[in-house]
C-alpha cells in the first residue's frame, strides 16, 4: 500500500503520456491527467511556501543562529501572502462592483503589486545582477590559458565579447573584403552556428539520451528511488 | 577587520555626501512618483440572460453602456459608484503641465483626467532604490543589511509564488470545476453560469490534498501517491519529447552534405540558368568546409561522451578534438554569461540614476537640466 | 608591482566593473547598431503576416532577467501593434504575467490606444505547470484557459471564439528566461506539430548557445540577449520608427532601450577583456620568473 500504490500510480500516468503519441483515441486521458499534473503543480507552490514557513518557525523557536532573520522572513512571506489570498486593498472588478472578492489581486496599485513592484522586483533583480560583480573578479583570478583547451575557450570568449559590441566592428572593419570572414560579425556568427552548434548538439543528444533511460527506468519500476526508503 | 569597518565608513560617508549634494542641486527633488487618476461613474444593470437556466449576475457599466440597455441613468441614484482608476507611467513633466495649464475658458467641463502626487509610490521608489542599495553592499562583504533584504526577498518571492498559484491556477482549474456556481458567486463572476460540476477534479483535489501531509510531522508516505503521479507525468512526458525533439531531431539535421553544390550567382546577385533552364550549380568550398566542421564536431564530441571505451589510440585522438570543440562551445557559453550578467547590471543602475536620482532622463519623464549640467562636469563628463 | 596586482583585493574589481556599467549609463553613451541574421531572421518572421493574423506572444521571464529580455518584450508588442497583429498573451512563468501587463501598459495602451481588450489583444495570463501547459494548450487550449488573468470567461471574448488549440496560431512569440522556455516551447509544440506551429524566440545569454542546435528547423529566428534585443529594435524602428521632417529618427526613450543598454555593455566587455588578459600576464610572467629561478 505505501510502496506499490504509488508505483502503479507513476507506471500508469506515465504511460497514459507516452500512449497519447502513438494512439489519438487516448488523447483525451492524456490532456485530462496532464490538467491534473498543473493542478498539482500550483499546490506545490502551496507546499513550498509551507515548507518555508515551517523551517523558519522552526528557527524561531529554538532561537537559532540568525533567528532575527527567520522573523523577518516568516513576516514578509506572511504580510505577501495574506495580502494577495485575501484581495486586501484590492477593489472589485469594476463590472462587478457589489463583489467584493472579484477585483484583481494583482492590479498596479494594490499592496500586493506595491510589495511586488516595490520589494520583490528590485531584490530579485539586483541578486541576479551580482553575479556581473562576480565574473569579473573569477575572470582576473581564474582564467588562465595554460594548455590549449583553456586558450580556446578564452579565444573564443574574447571574440564573443567583442564581436558582439561596436568594438567588434570598430577593431575588425579594415580587414579587405577578401577577408571579410574575419570581420566580427561573420566570424562571431561562424563560431556560434557551427562551432557552437556542433558541441551543443553533441551535449543536447547526450541530455536526451541520459533523459529518456532515467525516464524509463522509473516507468518500468528499476529506479524506485523516489518513493524513499523506510516505511515513513 | 580595521580595514573592513574603514572601508564601511568611507562607503556610509561618501553615499550620504552625494545623497546630500544630489539633494541640494535638485530644486525639484528627486525620487517622486505621480499617477494618473480618472474618475468614471458606474451604473448597476442586470445581468444578461442567455439560456434559460442561467443565473445571470447584476453588472456596473458605463453611463454610455447603461444607456445603450435602456436603463435611465437619472432615475437609479442608488446604484451608481464613482470609481476612481489610477495609471502609472505618469511622470513628472505630465504633473507639471497639467499643473500650469489653464483652465478651459467659461469653466466649462471639469477633466475626468488628472495628475497627482503618489505618495505610496513615492515611498516605494526610495524603499526599492535602499533594498537595491542594501543587496549591493555584499560586495563589501556579509553584513545585517544585506541579509535583511534577502530574507525579505525569500519570504515575498514564496508569498507571491503562492498567491499566484491559488488564484491563477488552483480558483479556476480546480475548484471552479467541482463547484462553479460557488465561485462564480464568490470570485470569478466572469465564469459561465451553465457550467456544471465535474466530480472527477476531486481526484486532484485529494491528490493536492495528500502532497500537503508532507508539511505533516507524521504519515509522510501519504505524500508518495501524488509525487508518484508528478513524478510518472513528468518521466512519460519527457521520455518521448527528449527522443523526439533533441535527440531523432538533431540526428536527422546533423546529417548533411559533405560535398556541397551551391547555386551560381550572376553579377547582379541572381542565380544563374543554363540553356536548358536548369540551375547552374558549382562546389561550394566555404558550405562545404562548415558542413565538415559540423559533422566532425558532432561526432568527436559523442565520441569523447562515450565512457565505455578507454580514450586511447585513435578514440583517444578523436576524443581530444571533441574536447576542444566543446571547449569552443563552453567559451561561447561563458562570453554570452558574461553578456547577460551586465545588461542585468545596467537596468539596476538605470533603475537608480533614472527612477530615484533623476540623473538622467532617457525615457522623458521628468526634469534633470540642472543636474546633468551641474553633476556630470563635477565628475570630468558630460 | 606583480606583488600587488596579485593580492589586489577583489572589492577593487568590482568598483572597476560598476564603474564600467555606470559611467556609459550617466553619459548616455550610444554605438552604432547592426543587424546579424538571426535577428533578421525573427524581424521576417512577423514581417511577413498579415492583418489580423493570430501571434502568441509567450512571456516567460521575470524581473531578474528583464534587463536583457525587457527591451524584446517591448519590441515584440510594438512590432505586432504595428503590423496590426491579434496578439494573445500567456505566461509559464508566475511573475510573466507581471511582465505581460507592463508591456500592455507601456506599448498597447499608451501609444496603440485604438487596439481594444478582447478584439485585438488579451491577456491570457499564467497557469502552472510548466511543460504540462504546453502539452495541453497544443491540442485543447480552453480546458485549461477557462478565463483569461482577469477572470473573464473564454468563451465570451470575442477573438477567442475560433481559438480552440494553439495549432491556429500562425506564430508563436517566445520571451525566455529559462526553464520552462523556448526549449520546452521547441519540445513540445514545434516538434510536435511541425507543419502547424511556428516559433521564433529571444532568450538569455545563458540560453543561447544551447538553443543553437535548433536554428533554423525546429526554431527560424532567435534573439540572443542583449545584443539581439538591441538588433531586433533597431530593425522595427528603421522601419516602423518615427522620424522628423530631416528624416532623423524621434523615438520615445522606452523603445530604445536596448539600443541603450550596449553602451554600458561595450565598456563593460571591454573590461573583462581587459582583466582576462591582465590576469594571463601577471600568471605567465610569474611562471617565468618561477622557472628561471
Amino acid at each position: 500500500m505505501k510502496r506499490n500504490v504509488p508505483l502503479l500510480v507513476a507506471i500508469i500516468a506515465g504511460f497514459v503520456m507516452i500512449v497519447a503519441y502513438f494512439i489519438p483515441y487516448t488523447e483525451s486521458w492524456q490532456d485530462k491527467v496532464s490538467i491534473w499534473f498543473d493542478v498539482l503543480a500550483s499546490i506545490a507552490f502551496i507546499l513550498g511556501g509551507g515548507n518555508l514557513l515551517k523551517i523558519q518557525l522552526k528557527k524561531i523557536s529554538e532561537q537559532s543562529a540568525g533567528w532575527g532573520y527567520a522573523v523577518i522572513t516568516a513576516a514578509s512571506f506572511l504580510v505577501m501572502l495574506i495580502i494577495g489570498l485575501f484581495k486586501i486593498g484590492a477593489p472589485p472588478h469594476q463590472n462587478y462592483l457589489h463583489m467584493s472578492w472579484s477585483g484583481d489581486y494583482s492590479e498596479t496599485g494594490t499592496p500586493f503589486w506595491w510589495l511586488y513592484e516595490f520589494a520583490f522586483k528590485p531584490l530579485q533583480a539586483t541578486i541576479f545582477a551580482m553575479l556581473a560583480f562576480y565574473v569579473a573578479s573569477a575572470a582576473f583570478r581564474a582564467f588562465r590559458a595554460k594548455n590549449v583547451e583553456a586558450f580556446l575557450l578564452l579565444g573564443t570568449a574574447f571574440i564573443i565579447l567583442l564581436g558582439r559590441t561596436a568594438a567588434g566592428p570598430y577593431l575588425t572593419n579594415w580587414f579587405p573584403d577578401w577577408m571579410s570572414g574575419l570581420r566580427a560579425q561573420p566570424l562571431t556568427d561562424y563560431l556560434m552556428q557551427v562551432f557552437n552548434t556542433a558541441g551543443s548538439r553533441a551535449i543536447m543528444i547526450g541530455i536526451a539520451l541520459g533523459t529518456a533511460s532515467v525516464s524509463l527506468k522509473i516507468l518500468l519500476g528499476v529506479d524506485r528511488s523516489y518513493l524513499g526508503s523506510g516505511d515513513e | 577587520m580595521k580595514n573592513n569597518s574603514m572601508m564601511w565608513l568611507i562607503v556610509m560617508i561618501v553615499g550620504a555626501a552625494l545623497l546630500g549634494l544630489r539633494w541640494t542641486l535638485a530644486s525639484h527633488g528627486f525620487g517622486k512618483a505621480y499617477v494618473e487618476v480618472t474618475e468614471e461613474t458606474r451604473y448597476r444593470i442586470p445581468g444578461e440572460k442567455v439560456y434559460e437556466t442561467d443565473d445571470p449576475i447584476d453588472m456596473w457599466v458605463t453611463e454610455a453602456a447603461a444607456a445603450k440597455s435602456g436603463v435611465d441613468t437619472k432615475s437609479i441614484p442608488a446604484d451608481r459608484i464613482r470609481i476612481r482608476t489610477t495609471t502609472e507611467g505618469a511622470s513628472y513633466s505630465d504633473y507639471m503641465t497639467a499643473q500650469s495649464a489653464t483652465p478651459p475658458a467659461g469653466g466649462a467641463v471639469p477633466s475626468t483626467t488628472r495628475y497627482e502626487f503618489s505618495v505610496s509610490r513615492t515611498v516605494g521608489i526610495w524603499f526599492a532604490a535602499f533594498m537595491t542599495l542594501f543587496v549591493m553592499t555584499f560586495l563589501i562583504g556579509d553584513n545585517p543589511f544585506y541579509k535583511v533584504a534577502e530574507s525579505i526577498f525569500i519570504g515575498v518571492s514564496a508569498g507571491y509564488w503562492m498567491v499566484v498559484g491559488f488564484w491563477s491556477t488552483l480558483v479556476p482549474n480546480l475548484l471552479a470545476k467541482i463547484w462553479p456556481d460557488a465561485i462564480r458567486h464568490w470570485a470569478m463572476p466572469g465564469l459561465s453560469s451553465y457550467d456544471t460540476n465535474e466530480w472527477l477534479y476531486l481526484v486532484p483535489l485529494a491528490l493536492g490534498i495528500m502532497l500537503l501531509w508532507r508539511l505533516s510531522p507524521k504519515g509522510g508516505w501519504i505524500s508518495r501517491w501524488p509525487m508518484a503521479f508528478i513524478i510518472g507525468v513528468f518521466c512519460g512526458m519527457r521520455l518521448i519529447t527528449f527522443l523526439a525533439a533533441d535527440f531523432v531531431s538533431q540526428i536527422r539535421t546533423g546529417i548533411v552534405s559533405l560535398w556541397v553544390n551551391a547555386p551560381q550567382l550572376a553579377a547582379d546577385g541572381t542565380v544563374m540558368h543554363d540553356a536548358a533552364g536548369n540551375v547552374m550549380t558549382a562546389f561550394d568550398f566555404w558550405l562545404s568546409l562548415r558542413n565538415v566542421f559540423l559533422v566532425v564536431g558532432v561526432f568527436t564530441c559523442l565520441v569523447y561522451f562515450f565512457f565505455s571505451i578507454e580514450h586511447k589510440g585513435i578514440v583517444g585522438k578523436t576524443a581530444r578534438v571533441g574536447i576542444w570543440f566543446l571547449m569552443i562551445t563552453f567559451g561561447a557559453a561563458f562570453g554570452y554569461t558574461v553578456m547577460g550578467r551586465i545588461a542585468l547590471l545596467a537596468i539596476r543602475f538605470e533603475f537608480l540614476f533614472d527612477d530615484w536620482l533623476w540623473l538622467i532622463d532617457p525615457k522623458g519623464v521628468h526634469t534633470i537640466a540642472d543636474a546633468t549640467s551641474l553633476v556630470l562636469p563635477f565628475f570630468g563628463l558630460g | 608591482m606583480l606583488e600587488f596586482f596579485k593580492t589586489l583585493d577583489r572589492r577593487w574589481i568590482f568598483l572597476l566593473m560598476g564603474l564600467a556599467v555606470a559611467i556609459p549609463i550617466l553619459t548616455e553613451a550610444k554605438f552604432p547598431e547592426s543587424a546579424g541574421s538571426l535577428s533578421q531572421a525573427v524581424f521576417n518572421e512577423i514581417e511577413k503576416l498579415d492583418e489580423g493574423d493570430k501571434v502568441l506572444l509567450a512571456f516567460d521571464f521575470d524581473p531578474g532577467s528583464e534587463g536583457e529580455l525587457g527591451p524584446m518584450a517591448t519590441a515584440f508588442v510594438r512590432h505586432c501593434c504595428e503590423k496590426k497583429l491579434k496578439m494573445y498573451f500567456m505566461a509559464l512563468w508566475p511573475v510573466g504575467n507581471r511582465m505581460i501587463e507592463e508591456n500592455i501598459t507601456k506599448v498597447i495602451k499608451a501609444d496603440f490606444p485604438d487596439l481594444v481588450y478582447g478584439r485585438d489583444y488579451v491577456n491570457l495570463g499564467f497557469k502552472a505547470g510548466n511543460e504540462g501547459v504546453i502539452k495541453i494548450i497544443i491540442s485543447d487550449m480552453v480546458q485549461l484557459y477557462t478565463t483569461d488573468a482577469a477572470g473573464t470567461a473564454i468563451n465570451s471574448i470575442p477573438m477567442m471564439t475560433d481559438i480552440d488549440n494553439i495549432r491556429k496560431m500562425d506564430l508563436v512569440i517566445n520571451v525566455s528566461a529559462g526553464y520552462p522556455g523556448t526549449k520546452e516551447w521547441v519540445q513540445y509544440a514545434v516538434t510536435r506539430y511541425p507543419e502547424d506551429i511556428r516559433l521564433v524566440g529571444g532568450c538569455t545569454g545563458v540560453q543561447a548557445p544551447l538553443l543553437y542546435p535548433y536554428i533554423p528547423e525546429q526554431l527560424p529566428g532567435l534573439l540572443a540577449a542583449i545584443k539581439g534585443a538591441a538588433e531586433y529594435e533597431k530593425l522595427v524602428l528603421d522601419k516602423y520608427g518615427h522620424r522628423d521632417t530631416d528624416g532623423a529618427l524621434v523615438e520615445q526613450g522606452k523603445y530604445l532601450e536596448g539600443q541603450r543598454r550596449m553602451g554600458p555593455q561595450l565598456v563593460a566587455h571591454v573590461l573583462m577583456v581587459l582583466l582576462i588578459l591582465a590576469g594571463n600576464i601577471i600568471y605567465f610572467t610569474e611562471r617565468r620568473r618561477g622557472g628561471q629561478r
